[in-house]
């Protein structure tokens, strides 16, 4: 039997050891009437048959399409140390470090990760990852609730969607209120999202770049928060965070982003990674696993998991927040390929994304009826206007074997012919070339 | 050890060659940040030989037995490492199954989802589940919003849940950041009592979150009458499915009036903890919950396609992005398939027979405060060592200088002195046995020579630190 030692011998020794006759006796305080009414499972099989089965239902999955799909969640290239540093049975085979004695590889590691990202992100605190980018911005927006004991969320219409459904979601039984303001024609409105800040405002949540791609300084508006005593919570895009002015120098109280474009593969939407970055007076309000720097009984440095206080193991239901466990194979897998590409790999990769998704705008805004919908800057990702709606457009493309974005109009009333557009280090100019032709033709 | 970031000399590259890489000219000069990132500078090769070391101070079941209570620390197989690794899988973006025209390019995974969540609802008899929880605690709190939209919609004013003083810390916390208050009912013999049950239970209970067998590693036998008491009431009662490895095939969650459970597929069905995570806690529900549940759903058509389902008027919205963690539930689906249905009931039969081995063995040497037959797992405590004051964190290090990682101390808060030990199935006899001398002998050295345990442990990269220093320091990140 797969994975179970015991020979019969052995089983029988055991039993007589115990002082029962059967592994049935074992279970008999589970009456007859709590017994399964049923329990159809297949019969097991070997290793090479489920390997064959799972082979022909991947082989049903298109990977030939090239990708220009983003909306938060990109196909950045991923070098191979990743995927050998982070399979070493000792680090994926390892439980949440408990015992920091015999865990010191998994916590120096998360300690270098809370490092790598609050340098990324430009904060003085970060937390050892949460489950991912959606979460990491429900606990952020908590965080300031905790904080200021305000109900009042201010929420821009141009951040993720995606996101602001799994907020909406997760507060429905709690006593918020939510103020969405819309955006301008793709862009962040921060004169609105200013002035809806007022001394009832928890929170003000904004993106950067926002879903349809454009870049902002979001300074003033933090600091008009900060005269208020709102916090100022910001989603960010690690990638472009090596290029762009950091949360942290806007003056950003909380900053959290989605990790999956740091080594994480797409795999159809998880596993993922929660960053989670703060300001030193917001540290207590952060939740999940900090890993904090110390010394043993002989003065040699070590890592510990710290300020337990906050979690739901003391505090029961007075912690911070539910959450247990993080995400931190995914921070190591994060970790190691920010290592491994380094200072000058990251800058570059994201370089290279910004260039082609300039070099892609350029040739798709050159066929007629095809317009950028933001005015400002972008970095790899940007949203066009097409003649005609975008859904249509997608399905045509797509069915010869390009994916040419994400359709508006499935978040965005108005929006049925914009069309989000993403280029990572990965996408070549001759696949841009033969995207702008395809989608000429297809206009015509 | 230095930080990889001590290690860094700046102009080095790593595994990416950036000769002449141009200026940024397509960003305003205001939008981008000043100066370097302070990210590692280093060569291939030094990456590499780092988290090769940090690897060699940590430990994990493939090094050596990992008898961790409620944690369920059975092996890993590798195989299931290919399955999540397929580039048809990989390579999916998630969102394209949500485009028109594109679901036909990934069949395959819907069909995994679609095919797990059936096979999840057979093991526990419930009648649907989602995939869409990223974790344990997370199964929870979607779970606790499945019971507040269920009493919503039927006009029920309720505010509280109750939780046994054995449970796991994360239950009455998912339950408060639902809105809920917490009522904790006392347990009466290790297992909860329905005499203590009636005092706390009115019109205004939601629900009760249990776990079976219950954190003493004891089966909850009174669950019957339990259940009907809250069906009295309109109340729910929740599984919480850390412990589902003791009784898979021998009881189904289901069956016995559970309408909402949480599973944690990175205990009952191997999927590797990763040192903290990725998890996966799909949650199951009864056919009245079955409405709730988070969108988007998968849909099989008669033609056999497989389809992303929004129609769900009363779902709770969003609880991921997605569709939880894939590439987790891969490998669970890859586990079932492999064991099939006997060799998931052997699994827990074996899970339940090894922790009562240990526990039996043990009883002369440690306290075991409910000693009679177990599940798969057993609390023993170290309350006859106190004497000569050691304590269960002193054994659980003397255990570490042993080369095992120790069980679960401290926990569960009712028992003074805790250690909760689980074996699983899959550790051999000559392992189990070893571990046992070990502890007795730990055992022994604790009354003749008690400072040798507490000075434990002395053979690990660095023996026991500073917690309060690590609190009041507060040194979080590499920069001073």
């Amino acid at each position: 039997m797969p994975y179970v030692p015991h020979t019969e011998s052995e089983v029988r020794d055991m039993l007589e050891t115990i002082g029962v006759a059967s592994i049935s006796d074992l279970f008999a305080e589970i009456t007859q009437e709590m017994r399964p009414k049923s329990f159809d499972l297949p019969e097991g099989l070997s290793e090479m048959e489920v390997l064959s089965k799972l082979e022909a239902m991947a082989g049903k999955n298109a990977t030939d399409r090239t990708n220009f799909l983003g909306a938060g969640f990109y196909d950045h290239y991923i070098p191979a140390a990743v995927d050998a540093l982070t399979m070493r049975g000792e680090f994926y085979t390892a439980y949440t470090p408990y015992q920091p004695e015999s865990s010191q590889g998994t916590l120096q590691a998360l300690f270098e990760y809370q490092t790598a990202v609050t340098r990324l992100l430009g904060m003085e605190c970060a937390n050892a990852s949460v489950y991912d980018g959606g979460t990491a911005l429900f606990e952020a927006l908590m965080m300031a609730v905790r904080k200021t004991k305000r109900r009042k969320i201010i929420v821009s219409e141009a951040l993720n969607p995606i996101y602001r459904v799994m907020l909406g979601s997760y507060t429905s039984n709690l006593d918020l209120e939510f103020v969405t303001v819309p955006h301008k024609g793709g862009m962040t409105d921060i004169d609105g999202l200013k002035a809806a800040i007022d001394d009832d405002t928890a929170a003000v949540l904004v993106q950067n770049p926002n879903f349809f791609g454009s870049i902002n300084d979001f300074t003033e508006l933090f600091a008009a928060a900060r005269e208020r005593k709102a916090v100022s919570v910001i989603s960010a895009y690690p990638v472009l965070q090596t290029l762009l002015k950091t949360p942290g120098a806007m003056g950003a109280d909380v900053a959290v982003a989605e990790g999956q474009s740091l080594g994480l593969p797409l795999s159809f939407g998880g596993p993922y990674l929660g960053i989670m970055t703060c300001t030193k007076q917001m540290v207590r309000q952060i939740p999940g696993r900090i890993v904090g720097r110390t010394q043993d009984s002989k003065g040699r440095t070590g890592y510990v998991l710290t300020l337990q206080a906050r979690e739901q193991h003391i505090r029961r239901q007075k912690a911070t927040s539910n959450i247990c466990s993080n995400q931190s194979l995914c921070a190591l897998r994060a970790l190691v390929h920010m290592c491994a590409l380094g200072e000058l790999g990251m800058k570059r990769a994201a370089r290279l994304s910004v260039e082609r998704a300039h070099i892609c705008a350029q040739r798709l805004t050159a066929i007629p009826g095809v317009e950028l919908m933001t005015k400002g800057p972008f970095g790899n990702e940007f949203a066009v206007t097409l003649p005609i709606n975008a859904f249509e457009i997608i399905a045509k493309l797509t069915a010869r074997g390009f994916v040419p974005g994400f359709p508006l109009g499935r978040y965005y009333d108005g929006l049925e012919n914009g069309l989000l557009v993403a280029c990572t280090e990965k996408t070549s100019e001759e696949q841009i070339g033969i995207f702008a032709e395809m989608l000429k033709g297809a206009l015509k | 050890m230095k930080t990889i970031f001590e290690k860094s000399v700046p102009g080095r590259e790593g595994c990416w060659p950036c000769e002449g890489m141009a200026e940024e000219a397509y960003i305003p000069a205001e939008l981008l940040r000043d100066g370097d990132i302070g990210l590692p500078s280093a060569s291939e090769l030094d990456v590499v030989r780092h988290f090769t070391k940090l690897s060699q101070r940590n430990y994990g079941v493939d090094g050596n037995f990992y008898p961790l209570g409620s944690c369920t620390m059975k092996y890993n197989p590798k195989f299931t490492e290919i399955v999540a690794g397929m580039p048809g899988f990989t390579r999916l973006h998630p969102v394209l199954p949500q485009l028109q025209g594109a679901g036909g390019l990934c069949q395959g995974a819907l069909e995994v989802m679609y095919e797990t969540e059936n096979l999840l609802s057979e093991i526990t008899g419930m009648h649907a589940f989602t995939l869409h929880p990223m974790a344990g605690a997370h199964g929870e709190l979607t779970g606790v919003m499945l019971m507040a939209a269920y009493h919503k919609d039927r006009g029920n004013k309720k505010t509280k849940i109750i939780v046994p003083d054995s449970a796991h810390g994360t239950n009455p916390a998912s339950a408060a950041i639902a809105g809920y208050t917490v009522v904790s009912v006392e347990s009466v013999d290790g297992i909860v009592d329905p005499a203590a049950l009636a005092e706390v239970l009115d019109d205004e209970v939601a629900g009760m979150m249990m776990t079976c067998p219950n954190t003493l590693g004891l089966f909850e036998k009174n669950l019957p009458e339990i259940v009907a008491m809250l069906r009295k009431v309109d109340a729910l009662l929740y599984y919480d499915g850390a412990n589902l490895n003791a009784v898979m095939g021998k009881m189904r969650v289901g069956d016995v009036g559970f309408d909402i459970v949480h599973l944690n597929l990175h205990k009952t069905f191997a999927t590797p903890h990763g040192g903290g995570g990725p998890g996966s806690g799909p949650v199951g529900v009864c056919e009245k919950l079955k409405p709730f549940l988070p969108i988007s759903r998968v849909a099989k058509l008669e033609d056999g396609q497989f389809f992303l389902d929004y129609d769900y008027p009363k779902s709770i919205g969003y609880v991921a992005p997605f569709y939880g963690n894939f590439g987790v539930v891969l490998k669970a689906y890859a586990y079932i398939l492999r064991l099939g249905r006997a060799g998931i009931i052997r699994a827990s039969e074996n899970a339940v027979l090894s922790a009562n081995y240990m526990r039996k063995r043990l009883e002369d040497h440690f306290e075991i405060p409910f000693n009679r037959i177990c599940m798969h797992e057993f609390v023993a405590s170290a309350s006859r060592q106190t004497k000569n004051d050691v304590h269960a964190l002193d054994i659980a290090k003397a255990l570490l200088d042993k080369g095992y990682h120790a069980p679960t101390v401290y926990f569960p808060l009712i028992v003074p002195e805790a250690i909760m030990i689980e074996p699983t199935e899959t550790e051999n006899k000559e392992t189990l046995d070893r571990f046992i001398d070990d502890l007795i002998e730990i055992a022994e050295l604790a009354v003749t020579d008690p400072a040798a345990i507490q000075a434990a442990p002395v053979t690990l990269p660095v023996t026991r630190l500073d917690e309060t220093r690590a609190a009041r320091a507060m040194e979080l990140t590499d920069d001073l």
